[in-house]
């Protein structure tokens, strides 16, 4: 553990010398447990919120099918289910079915939930880390422009952008890219992952992993891997703007004091470049907070991705988890949520093992 | 230092602060948070606040007159004659934004969005800061078991997507959908759900960096009752951050409530006018090229998130020393040495850096990671 403690300081935290690294190692162990343990009582408090949150509104199988079955017929499939049960015994079952890797079969389409989950969380990651790209480069590059003219009109017009890009609903955004590159200009394709014979492409391979990028190299066609980019195109930038006005927020913030910091003006009156001065001096330390904040706008990209899934019908966990929610199929809704929240807290552990790497102090 | 004027200033080895009283102390409205900002801030970011307030302003004043703006009621679809609104229809005289689907009058909807907007963001804000606030209190002040579980409990919900939580509280409390103050308080009440944590873990940390104070000891040594020291000294000395944080929150507040409505979990259209339902709405209209259901309703959204967030990010920037616009080049920004000696400038600058609350979802994280001149500025306390 140690080693590997060791060869992952070694890139971010490349000041750190010998003793203070032999430090790290063994009190960093002891942090990532710790740290680590934290994950549990997390994940296991949203689980419990959500079960009986949605069992507060009565059993799945009453909400599913209320209309649909005679108070009979609703009865006697209430009871085979087990949902006349006390809550806390259904309770208990519910999380011992967790331990053991099952998360039920859900209610209207019934098919195991977890198949639901890798079959469209991969849609979901695609869009995902197609956005944060966008967010990143964005993000960074307004972000250090903001910084750099600080107080003048490109900063008061970056920071303006960055706000905009906050306070437009994702939704609305995707609907205004839609009007002008799909219905006004009609260069792009206005839903959808991808065209209908692509589709049937990507029926004949043999394990097709979901990513369709991916898919589509495998597929080793230009002209599918062209169709399935086009059609991420709004998507991830819709998604990928919303985040961006966050980082660039972030960015000039951080950027900005460390600016103000001492060794950035003596680095400055020792006669080094403002171009050196904001890559080399002023960058490195900003990061820091930097990262920490990023990994944590994991939560906001996934409430933006249930919202831009629905706009475009990229059908990812968002899409689906706003269907089963309506179809109140609790099963199903369940074990989405266990894994955003899964998703949610390991992110946060990543985000505070790399800022604890790069800052001692962040060790609590 | 806001409050500073009332009594004496100190910094330990700084004479000069010690001679700093204000003769006559001010009117109590120009202390006001946002009367306040509006008196130290300079240039553009003046200019920033100024257009927040005039937005918000105006959106406020929208949804108190929205009977006599709008043409027709929210969920009317025949005029008085009886006569059905046409489906569709482009931007005319009689339907100056046109018509929706449904026969509704954009326009009309519009308008009265923003009295559902302006309701369910008081409604949310009052019980997230009351809630959050009371519970950051009694945590931060007595610790414990009580504090940790808090804590875990707060961050947990603090780390999970806000709008998939408001979603399961809106299931919750209506079933889905409802009637108009029904329907509005179930958004109100999921949506401060959400942000209770944000009040809780903000006032908590304040509570905790305060209570060990002097002022506090000897409010305990003089026998102050509990209650007493709750409300007086650390209420009133943890409260500073809550202006930002709040305007931050009713912006998200917005976003939420539309979240809500677009994906078909908000207010009955019949209830209320909610922008968000009425964008659900239109995303079949704009596959069609049908624009108007889309635009006015996205553009009121975004003018008045636009709005509140000018405000709470000018609030931002001002309390924040390092942010505030520098009033002429080489001026050393939030040294007390600068700041103290001008009278305009004096007030906040003493302000506990709010640690870029809208971008750092995890103030104490990044305040770790950063030197805050805290030490050398001094610690004012006015009690």
């Amino acid at each position: 553990m140690s080693s590997t403690t060791d060869a992952g300081a070694a890139p971010t935290g490349a000041k750190a010398g010998g003793a203070h690294r032999n430090r790290l190692s063994a009190g960093f162990f002891r942090f990532i447990i710790g740290r680590f343990l934290l994950i549990i009582p997390t994940v296991f408090i949203l689980v419990t919120i959500v079960f009986f949150v949605m069992r507060a509104t009565g059993d799945p199988i009453s909400a599913a099918m209320g209309g649909r079955l005679t108070p009979d017929e609703l009865q006697r499939r209430v009871h085979e289910a087990g949902y006349d049960r006390p809550l806390i015994v259904q309770y208990g079952e519910y999380l011992g079915g967790i331990l053991r890797g099952d998360l039920g079969t859900t209610l209207t389409d019934n098919q195991p939930v977890i198949s639901v989950l890798t079959r469209y969380g991969a849609a979901t990651l695609e869009l995902a880390v197609l956005a944060l790209i966008v967010a990143l480069v964005i993000g960074i590059g307004f972000g250090r422009l903001a910084a750099k003219y600080r107080d003048r009109a490109t900063d008061a017009g970056v920071r303006f952008f960055a706000i905009l890009c906050y306070a437009t609903p994702v939704f609305f955004l995707g609907l205004v890219l839609k009007l002008v590159f799909s219905v006004g200009l009609g260069i792009l394709p206005s839903s959808g992952r991808s065209s209908l014979q692509s589709e049937m492409q990507f029926s004949r391979l043999v394990s097709p992993t979901g990513l369709y990028i991916v898919d589509a190299l495998q597929l080793g066609d230009i002209r599918v891997l062209g169709d399935v980019l086009m059609h991420a195109v709004l998507p991830a930038l819709a998604l990928g703007l919303l985040t961006a006005g966050v980082f660039i927020r972030l960015v000039r913030t951080n950027v900005i004091s460390t600016y103000n910091t001492g060794y950035i003006e003596a680095a400055r009156s020792r006669g080094v470049s403002e171009k050196r001065l904001m890559s080399k001096h002023a960058w490195r330390p900003a990061l820091i907070p930097i990262i920490t904040v990023m990994g944590m706008q994991i939560a906001l990209l996934l409430a933006g991705a249930v919202l831009t899934e629905t706009t475009f019908e990229w059908k990812g966990l968002g899409f689906m988890l706003s269907n089963y929610l309506k179809a109140r199929d609790f099963v199903a809704v369940q074990g989405i949520v266990i894994l955003i929240a899964i998703i949610v807290s390991v992110v946060n552990f990543i985000v505070d093992v790399i800022s604890a790497l790069i800052d001692p102090r962040v060790r609590y | 230092m806001s409050e500073s004027n009332e009594t004496t200033v100190g910094v330990p080895g700084d004479t000069r602060l010690e001679h700093l009283q204000i003769s006559k102390p001010e009117a109590r409205w120009r202390k006001l948070p946002i009367v306040r900002d509006l008196r130290i801030a300079v240039g553009w970011q003046k200019a920033m606040l100024v257009v927040g307030l005039v937005i918000t302003a105006f959106f406020v004043l929208v949804a108190i007159f929205a009977p006599l703006i709008a043409p027709y009621g929210y969920a009317q679809i025949k005029s008085a004659d009886g006569v059905a609104f046409p489906t569709q229809a482009p931007p005319s005289r009689e339907h100056i934004w046109g018509t929706t689907v449904g026969g509704f009058d954009v326009f009309s909807r519009t308008v009265w969005g923003a009295r559902t907007a302006v309701i369910a963001i008081v409604v949310a804000v009052l019980l997230s800061i009351f809630a959050g606030v009371f519970l950051g209190l009694v945590s931060g002040y007595f610790g414990g078991w009580v504090d940790r579980v808090l804590v875990v409990v707060a961050d947990a919900v603090y780390s999970f997507p806000s709008l998939l939580l408001a979603i399961l509280m809106a299931i919750m409390i209506s079933g889905g959908q409802s009637s108009l103050w029904g329907g509005i308080l179930a958004s109100g009440i999921s949506i401060t759900v959400v942000y209770i944590p944000q009040y809780f873990r903000t006032i908590r940390a304040e509570v905790i960096r305060i209570k060990d104070s002097a002022y506090v000891e000897s409010a305990k040594v003089v026998g102050a009752s509990t209650w007493r020291i709750m409300t007086k000294h650390l209420l009133k000395n943890s409260t500073r951050t809550l202006p930002v944080i709040l305007t931050l929150n009713s912006s998200e507040a917005i976003l939420t409530l539309a979240g809500l409505g677009f994906l078909g979990f908000g207010i009955e259209p019949t209830a209320a006018a909610e922008w968000g339902y009425d964008l659900n709405r239109s995303v079949a209209d704009v596959t069609a090229g049908i624009w108007w259901t889309a635009v006015f309703p996205g553009l009121a959204i975004v003018l008045i998130v636009l709005g509140i967030t000018l405000i709470g990010e000018s609030l931002n920037d001002l309390a924040d020393p390092r942010l505030r616009a520098r009033k002429s080049a080489g001026e050393v920004v939030g040294s007390i040495e600068d700041t103290s000696v001008d009278p305009t400038e004096r007030p906040n600058s003493d302000e506990p850096v709010v640690e870029e609350f809208m971008t750092s979802q995890d103030p104490q994280i990044a305040v770790v990671s950063r030197d805050v001149p805290d030490e050398s500025r001094g610690v004012i306390n006015d009690d």
